[in-house]
């Protein structure tokens, strides 16, 4: 079942390619503009790098979390969903695992070559999509609750934001901070062992709080 | 079918009650103390004006919304307690297609029965989608598709779904006279075969069942 439904978000997000593509650019272009305003310090670019990135894959996360139910809400195929004799939570996981591998996943694979921009050294760059891979899940798992309790609100987005963008901290912080270890040399596994909890941690308790807001959603 | 077969324990136990049911809208309430008893092979059709809460009291039925007061019974249980066994046992068809535009009718048919339980091959799909008048079409977005034919892929859902409660909310909105024909006879034979039908309309339909209620909602 959780496999029909990740099935199911993929072939919408390959059927409407606009929505994927346009949250991937948001990230490159917010990533783009640092080096050009600040200008060529390397040094100083060099040390902004963790941040810019993990803020621009914050945002670009959250460009797309209001689309996550709101398409299958107002079809009725969440109504459906809530029908089903699975689990809702899992189905919740479902569709914020097919989330991920339609925003994050993009997400990834492009911080490297961003990262050139920064002159990031090899190492520093495997250790930032590495973070990056372990903390995006994190990001759709939460932005899942912040989407099921917004559901069918006006000014739903601007809300969302505001809700999910303070849980992120935890994982912008250690994001950026297993890369700046990296940097000046430490050691960064504890950082990214931290994210590994936090995704583990909202793997278990975000489908089931989602899936809670969207019965009151939809009541 | 396998959650058919779980959910039926035996033929003359199927019950569906509502006790006392009151539907409270803002500061309006809609309806209180509604009672009744809905048993295999009946069929209830709920009647009102615009606005009396026929869609609410539905909705209340499949346990998308909680009723201000009173309780809902399946098989003496309470469906807030059953949870995913009396929603194996089920199939709301409402207002909305239930079916997404960019997918095609066959991708719609198979994932609503998938995510219903009953996981459907593509011959079983072509088959009820011939059934419902939707032939040479499975392979058509659903978004190029007229109002009439979205909802024949919205009821083509009870052909594949072995469920014995149906609640439908206007089935037959946008349908023409043939679908109408057809739907009728699809339900006559869910009732013969035990089912049980709980619905709104506007339009005369007449349907033959063992026994049909008419709840009216002021």
């Amino acid at each position: 079942m959780f496999m029909w439904i990740i099935k199911r978000d993929l072939l919408l997000a390959v059927r409407r390619q606009a929505d994927v593509l346009t949250t991937l650019f948001f990230f490159i272009i917010v990533v783009s503009l640092f080096p050009l305003s600040v200008g060529p310090e390397m040094n100083m670019l060099r040390t902004m790098a963790p941040g810019v990135v993990w803020v621009a894959a914050l945002l670009a996360s959250m460009l797309s979390l209001g689309r996550m139910f709101s398409n299958d809400y107002l079809d009725g195929t969440l109504e459906q969903m809530l029908l089903s004799p699975q689990s809702l939570s899992l189905l919740v996981l479902g569709k914020a695992s097919a989330h991920w591998l339609v925003t994050g996943v993009p997400l990834v694979l492009m911080a490297p070559v961003l990262g050139i921009q920064y002159d990031l050294s090899g190492e520093a760059l495997l250790v930032l999509t590495a973070a990056l891979l372990l903390g995006t899940p994190v990001l759709s798992l939460i932005g899942a609750i912040g989407a099921a309790l917004t559901l069918g609100l006006r000014g739903g987005g601007v809300l969302v934001s505001l809700l999910v963008l303070p849980l992120y901290i935890p994982v912008l912080i250690f994001g950026a901070g297993a890369v700046e270890a990296n940097m000046s040399g430490m050691e960064f596994d504890a950082h990214l062992s931290l994210i590994g909890a936090f995704l583990l941690v909202s793997g278990v308790f975000a489908p089931w709080a989602a899936a809670s807001a969207l019965r009151v959603s939809l009541e | 079918m396998r959650y058919n077969q779980r959910s039926i324990p035996s033929i003359d136990k199927i019950m569906l009650q509502g006790i006392n049911l009151a539907c409270v809208r803002g500061d309006r309430e809609l309806f209180r103390d509604v009672n009744f008893s809905l048993e295999a092979g009946g069929l209830m059709q709920v009647r009102g004006p615009n606005g009396s809460g026929k869609t609410s009291l539905l909705r209340m039925l499949c346990g998308l919304s909680n009723p201000a007061a009173g309780e809902i019974r399946w098989n003496g249980a309470s469906i807030r307690a059953l949870d995913g066994e009396y929603y194996g046992a089920m199939t709301y068809i409402g207002h909305l297609s239930g079916t997404k535009d960019d997918l095609t009718v066959i991708e719609n048919l198979r994932i609503s029965s998938a995510l219903a339980g009953f996981d459907i091959g593509i011959d079983q799909a072509k088959e009820a989608l011939g059934y419902i008048g939707l032939q040479g079409r499975e392979g058509l977005p659903v978004k190029v598709l007229s109002q009439g034919q979205r909802r024949r892929v919205a009821l083509a859902r009870l052909l594949v779904c072995k469920t014995s409660l149906w609640i439908l909310d206007e089935p037959l909105v946008a349908l023409d006279v043939a679908a109408v024909k057809l739907i009728q006879e699809l339900l006559e034979q869910h009732l013969r075969e035990g089912g049980m039908v709980v619905m709104t309309t506007h339009q005369e339909i007449d349907i033959t069942a063992i026994s049909t209620t008419q709840l009216h909602l002021a």
